[in-house]
Parts: structure tokens; sequence; C-alpha cells
């Protein structure tokens, strides 16, 4: 999936992570900050660039703001950001793409 | 067939609203029998697709340790409701409540498309349950056949905000404003051998009126009650957890009556209280919610 615009996802409450992705040239730019870099950096890192791999996205810049966010939350906040950079607003692939 | 849990135990139904992480990655910690996944009210109109995807990963990946997961979706007035009953589906929700729910065909319309994303999500047909919020007078006065509309529907509840709004008026404290919808609902859920809950208490500060009031709904017949906040949990189920007094007198009213049957003597005493075959039915209901409430130890 290409990222058509920019667009937003996730607030800055405890246990959750705002996402934002925008177009991007040839591969994936990620930044990510977050009070547990250290103990979770890298296992963040994992869910964000494996969630972007299913959906197809390929080139995009991509910020993570995270305050303690599961997995499952991070998921969930790059799969809305990406959507909603494409305007997809229904039909959505779950269990397919979105899993 | 009936669905297994179609009458499982449902004293206390919270409600979160599933855009929050915060709310929806633990809340099997209070021990409410079912919690209530928001995608109608507490969501922000431009934030719906966003609280799909949280509430998606979390039905997917969130241990609920047994508790019921109920999803209140959006109303069929709006453009919400169908992407609502697909991500239900797909995420394997064991039940949808319908907002405000006027008719048994409101009720209809969401089965039919129920049953469309269990095929298109490869879920066991007639897996997903059924629950309907009655909102309005025409939905109040249309209980009955509502409760009638589907085999998947376990119960109706209703909603006092909305309600009251529709009937001009609002929430008193006093409960008389909702005494014709309540009383209405669960003579309607009983006839049609459904369940019946309680609508919201939103004044945290006033536990001692929330207390009076569960106790009310209790005596009245009601199955349940929707929760805004953990705090209610443990007074619900007290209330509408047996006393051992209740239990043991339930366990005399049911053994003498099988005894008596047997013996072909109609009325008798227990307790000193005049018993008869009337009395079988709801002796076996204390039993019954005592054993669910994990609290028996007899053997009936």
């Amino acid at each position: 999936m290409e990222i058509l615009k920019a667009a937003m996802a996730g607030t800055l409450e405890s246990s959750d992570a705002q996402v934002t992705v925008e177009p991007g040239n040839q591969d994936i730019e990620l930044s990510i900050e977050s009070s547990v870099i250290n103990q979770f950096g890298r296992q963040i890192r994992t869910a964000v660039l494996e969630t972007l791999d299913r959906l197809g996205v390929t080139a995009a810049k991509v910020t993570v703001v995270d305050k303690g966010a599961l997995d499952c939350t991070l998921k969930a906040r790059v799969e809305c950001a990406v959507y909603r950079a494409n305007g997809i607003t229904e039909n959505f692939p779950w269990g397919g793409d979105i899993r | 067939m009936i669905h297994p849990n179609k009458k499982r135990l449902r004293r206390s139904m919270m409600f979160l609203n599933a855009q929050k992480p915060s709310l929806i990655k633990d809340p099997y910690v209070y021990g409410v029998d079912s919690i209530m996944l928001d995608l109608e009210d507490a969501v922000a109109e431009n934030q719906k697709d966003s609280a799909r995807f949280s509430l998606y990963h979390a039905l997917k990946e969130i241990d609920y340790h047994g508790i019921e997961r109920v999803v209140r979706i959006n109303g069929l007035d709006t453009p919400h409701w169908k992407e609502d009953i697909r991500v239900c589906v797909a995420g394997g929700c064991d039940a949808i409540r319908i907002a405000k729910t006027e008719s048994a065909k409101d009720v209809q319309i969401v089965e039919e498309h129920v049953l469309a994303a269990e095929r298109e999500f490869g879920r066991p047909e007639g897996s997903t349950l059924l629950m309907a919020a009655l909102e309005s007078c025409r939905g109040v006065l249309n209980a009955l056949e509502i409760c009638e509309s589907s085999d998947r529907l376990f119960g109706i509840a209703l909603s006092g905000g909305d309600y009251t709004k529709d009937l001009q008026t609002h929430i008193t404290g006093t409960g008389i404003e909702l005494a014709g919808a309540r009383q209405h609902m669960i003579m309607a859920a009983r006839a049609a051998g459904v369940q019946c809950f309680d609508t919201v208490f939103t004044n945290l500060d006033d536990m001692e009126a929330f207390e009076k009031e569960v106790e009310m709904i209790k005596l009245m017949g009601f199955d349940g009650k929707s929760l805004v906040n953990p705090r209610q949990i443990a007074v619900v189920h007290r209330i509408f957890t047996p006393t051992p007094k209740e239990i043991i007198f339930a366990e005399k009213v049911v053994r003498e009556i099988d005894e008596k049957k047997a013996q072909g003597i109609g009325v008798f005493t227990v307790d000193g209280k005049m018993i008869d075959i009337a009395f079988y039915d709801g002796a076996k209901r204390t039993i019954e919610l005592a054993k669910a409430s994990g609290v028996y130890e007899g053997d009936l």
C-alpha cells in the first residue's frame, strides 16, 4: 500500500501510542520515542515493521511516540494510520492483511 | 439448538471504551461477568475507525480469562454499524449489543449481517449472540416482539438516558421516570424467556443510592445491570448472589416438594412458611444462581 498523505492514529495517553505516517522516498524511515526504549525498543520496532510489511508499505516516514503500548495496540495504531493515509474507511481485510 | 451461553450469568455488564488501550487491556482483574466494549457513544465520530482496529486486536490477542466479550455497535441510523458487525465477528466477540433497537426488524437486519459476516470470516454460524438496547418509548413498547425476534437474542437492556429524553423527562434519582419501562421490559423478557438488564447508574459519588437501586432491580426480577465503573461490580455481585440463608431455604423447598409430591401432598410448611408447587421454580432458580455465582456447596 502506498502512503498517499500524512495521517496519524492513537493518543499520548498511558498504554497507547501515537503513530504518524507520511509519504516516503524509497524505504521505511522509522523513528521511535518511548520511555521504555531501552527495554522494549527492539520489540516496538519489530511490531511496527512487521505490520507495515504485512500491509505492503515499502516507502514511508513513520514516527511512533510510545506510552507503554502492548503489541496489539501498536499494530492497531499503525494499521489505522496507514488506512487513513489511503482514505480507506470500510471493507477492511479483517483476518487478512489485518491480523 | 440453543446456544450454550445464552443463559449464562450476567449480573454485571461493564462498559469500556474500545478505543482506550488502558481500559481494555486487563479488565478481567475486576471479576466482572461481561465486558461491553463500546464502539458507540464513548467513541468520537472521527475515531470510529481507530476503535475498530483497537477492538479487533484486543479480541484476537488479549486473554480475557473467560469473561464474556460483548461489543456495543453503532445504531442502524448511522453509517458505522455494518463495518462494526464485520469487525466484531472477525474478531470473534461473544455477543453484539444493538444500540437504539426499536423493533424486531432491527434485530433481524443485524442478524442477517452477522450471519453474512460469520460466513465471510469462517466463524461457526449462530456463534455470535445478540442483545438489544431499548432506548426509546417505541423500543420499550415493542419489547416483547424484540425479545422474540431471534434465537440469537439472549436479552434486552434498558438505556435510561436516551429513554428519558424521549419520554421528555430526565433521570431523577428516584426511579419514578423509569418505573414503567422497567416493569414492561422485565415482563416482556420473562414472557419470551430471555434475560433483562437495567440501565447504568452514573453518579459514582453516591454509592448508597446505587446500592438501593441494585436492590430494587433485583427484586423487580432483572438479571443484572449495565455498569460504568469497576467500583460498582462488588455491590451488584453481593446483592445478586443468594445468601446462605436463602440457599438453605431453597434446598429445603426443593427437597420437600419432591418428597411431598411423591406422597400426594400439595401444600405443607417449611420453616413455618406455607409452601406449594408454585415455589418450586423460584427455589430452583436460587440454587442455579448460587451455582453460577460459585457459592453453592450442596448436591442438588
